[in-house]
């Protein structure tokens, strides 16, 4: 590059003879000169600039395009590598704890129509309500001939329906495939799976989402492609749940109740073998909630984890554990059993008059309300909360339900000492049947905590501690004596050594203002063997009454009690336990001396 | 030596176009085969997942139940109940297979003995 000189000879002498300053040339020359050099510099630092523009938007534009074409293609099944081989449905399957299904998928189609493809419309509508009947013609007949260029007409339909409208012959007419859930079992487990429909919808293929119980619980464990299909395991087993539905049912109808709930339970690792709740539905045809009248009323209603009732007397053997617990009394101290006992303007009676003193074993074999409230009187309102509190009567009980959250046992708004009182013979404090299953396994294991699971476990749960082993043997002992010479004595079982409480509360009023004379609320809280206890079963009925006598009763022992012994007689055998001989108490050694 | 090197090159290159070329089409097959096995795959477990719950379906407690009851005389099934437990010694031992001696040939000293 030829510079140009900065002080031109030429220039610089004309300039020095005509008298000017020969140095204005050369700043004149410099200035042009770094003008030059800034020009170049910024054209090159703008091309520099424009190339890497240019190199950011062909990247901006190629991730762009490549995402729109990802959100918008068809997924498909990578071809060939390794990883791509698992084929997986949808929603993995929920099988019980022997691996029997619960719930699983079943291809099927759905039937959707393209009025604008239609060829004879009128016809179409009347060979599609020909083949389901529930279809109405005209509705259809207007829609196929309106404006709408798509409607769904069937979300599931079965193979012969298929080929039925097949047979029709129309193009307007199409099939989706779809994933439906099948619950092949039908009515059984029916509050524990709960159901399932469908969510966002396609042509091709449809959500299947969980609407309640376990299949909402979880929902999204089981809609993770990444656990690979792998069924969800239930604590439940198929052919005890079958049974007890079964002997339930019957005791429903036999005792005409409107409802009734049972639940059995292992004691140590808190598993739910069994739970029902009658009446109930069908999952594959999940009905749709009440919207006026009680929801209480409702099929879709889970009593056992819903439901949350005063439970009666079968608190009693809480209160007796306790006062054990806290070495205010053992079994033979006796307790005033006085009646009435008063308390400022609110008496509290017994069903009978049991005279003036029982022992504390007694108190629980009769079910005296009175010594109760007495024993409550001595422990005091205080730690009678913080006792029913470490039981789990204050908070939901945590099975894996979606329902179950919502089932917060009600208390009294302020814990007085007659609160205490009438909540230590089951009044005044409502709960589940579930919760009463939970406060009854902490007495069976030798005095832990248990939170009820659905999911099968293998190790025993190991809760904090609520009571000591020796309070909770006694309490088992008074449990057993209920049966053999108390309240509950229809409860007996050869061989399986029934412990157990009633409870016969009488149903609140809707509306408030007092309870029903003639509604009853009867449960039967056992737990079996009562010497070893391995399970324990709740069964309550719901307005039971047994007609058999001259006068009609109600009470848990003529109801709950006889549907309770039926139920252990028939599912003992099926969980594999062989009828045992008690250990008997030895023959006291008298010491005699001569 | 030096229309040599082109002569080789040229060869190498044709060599690999054409191993490059067979290559293609043994994957492109192999892809094919990998999607027909895995549709074969798909097919069989969808219908297994369909015999399971057929399976599932036709062993429903409730049926089995009303198939007890209907063919109760021929099978003579009621629900298990407790007095049903036995106990080892309670079964008796098979008896003994009686030992026929009828037809017995006398062997020894029929065989001949190198």
């Amino acid at each position: 590059m030829i510079r140009t000189p900065l002080r031109p000879l030429a220039r610089i002498l004309q300039a020095r003879n005509s008298g000017e300053n020969p140095d204005a040339i050369e700043r004149e020359n410099i200035r042009v000169r770094h003008e030059q050099m800034r020009d170049t510099g910024r054209s090159r630092a703008e091309g520099r600039l424009f190339v890497i523009a240019v190199l950011f938007l062909g990247a901006f534009v190629t991730e762009g395009v490549r995402m729109g074409v990802i959100s918008h293609s068809e997924a498909v099944e990578p071809r060939a590598s390794a990883a791509g081989t698992r084929i997986v449905a949808q929603r993995a399957d929920i099988v019980d704890r022997n691996g029997k299904i619960l719930a699983t998928n079943l291809e099927t189609h759905s039937l959707y129509a393209q009025p604008h493809h239609m060829v004879d419309k009128e016809r179409s509508a009347q060979e599609l309500v020909r083949i389901f009947p529930d279809l109405d013609q005209e509705r259809l007949t207007k829609d196929f001939t309106g404006k709408r260029k798509f409607l769904w007409i069937k979300k599931k339909i079965s193979p012969e329906q298929k080929q039925a409208v097949h047979d029709i012959g129309d193009p307007g007419l199409m099939f989706g495939p779809r994933e439906m859930r099948l619950y092949p079992n039908g009515q059984l487990a029916a509050h524990i799976l709960g159901g399932a429909g469908f969510g966002r919808e396609d042509v091709r293929a449809a959500e299947v989402i969980g609407v309640a119980g376990v299949e909402k619980q979880f929902d999204e464990v089981l809609r993770d492609p990444a656990n690979g299909g792998k069924a969800l395991t239930l604590s439940i087993d198929l052919t005890v749940q079958a049974a007890t539905e079964r002997v339930l049912y019957g005791g429903m109808k036999l005792m005409n109740a409107k409802g009734a709930t049972a639940i059995l339970m292992d004691v140590y690792t808190g598993e739910v073998i069994a739970m029902a709740s009658l009446p109930d539905f069908d999952p594959n045809d999940r009905p749709r909630p009440a919207v006026e009248g009680n929801a209480s009323d409702s099929p879709l209603f889970n009593r056992a984890v819903q439901g949350l009732y005063e439970l009666g007397s079968t608190f009693k053997i809480f209160a007796a554990a306790q006062a054990m617990d806290l070495g205010i009394a053992n079994a033979t101290t006796m307790i005033n059993t006085q009646g009435p006992l008063r308390w400022g303007k609110f008496k509290i009676r017994d069903f009978h008059n049991y005279g003036p003193k029982l022992t504390l074993a007694k108190v629980i074999v009769k079910s005296s309300n009175i010594g109760t409230a007495r024993m409550a009187q001595a422990i005091g309102a205080e730690r009678q909360k913080n006792f029913l509190r470490d039981l789990g009567f204050f908070d939901p009980t945590g099975i894996e339900l979606i329902e179950a959250s919502g089932a917060k046992p009600l208390l009294p708004p302020k814990w007085s000492e007659l609160s205490a009182m009438t909540i230590s013979y089951g009044h005044g404090l409502s709960a589940s049947p579930l919760h009463l299953a939970a406060g009854y396994a902490a007495v069976a294991n030798g005095g832990k905590r248990i939170v009820p699971t659905l999911l099968k476990r293998d190790l025993p749960q190991d809760g904090a501690r609520v009571m000591s082993e020796a309070s909770a043997r006694e309490a088992r002992t008074m449990l057993r004596r209920v049966v053999t010479e108390g309240t509950a004595s229809f409860g007996e079982v050869p061989g399986y050594a029934v412990g157990g409480k009633t409870g016969t509360a009488d149903k609140p009023k809707e509306r408030g203002g007092g309870y029903y004379d003639d509604k009853v609320i009867a449960t039967f809280a056992s737990i079996f063997p009562a010497h070893d206890p391995k399970y324990v079963l709740i069964v309550t009925l719901d307005e039971p009454v047994e007609t058999s006598g001259p006068k009609p009763r109600r009470t848990a022992g003529w109801t709950a009690v006889p549907v309770a012994a039926e139920m252990i007689e028939r599912i003992a055998p099926l969980l594999g336990m062989r009828p045992q001989v008690e250990p008997g108490q030895l023959a006291g050694i008298t010491l005699t001396s001569n | 030596m030096r229309s040599l090197v082109f002569v080789v090159t040229a060869l190498a290159v044709i060599g690999l176009a054409v191993w490059a070329y067979r290559e293609n089409y043994r994957t492109q097959h192999v892809i094919n085969e990998t999607e027909s096995l895995q549709g074969q795959i798909g097919a069989a477990r969808s219908r297994l997942a369909v015999l399971r719950a057929e399976w599932a379906y036709q062993n429903r407690p409730s049926r089995l139940r009303d198939l007890a009851e209907i063919n109760y005389d021929s099978l003579q099934l009621l629900p298990l109940r407790p007095d049903q437990f036995g106990k080892v010694d309670q079964v008796a031992f098979p008896p003994t297979k009686k030992v026929d001696f009828d037809g017995i040939v006398d062997a020894a000293g029929t065989e001949d003995y190198p």
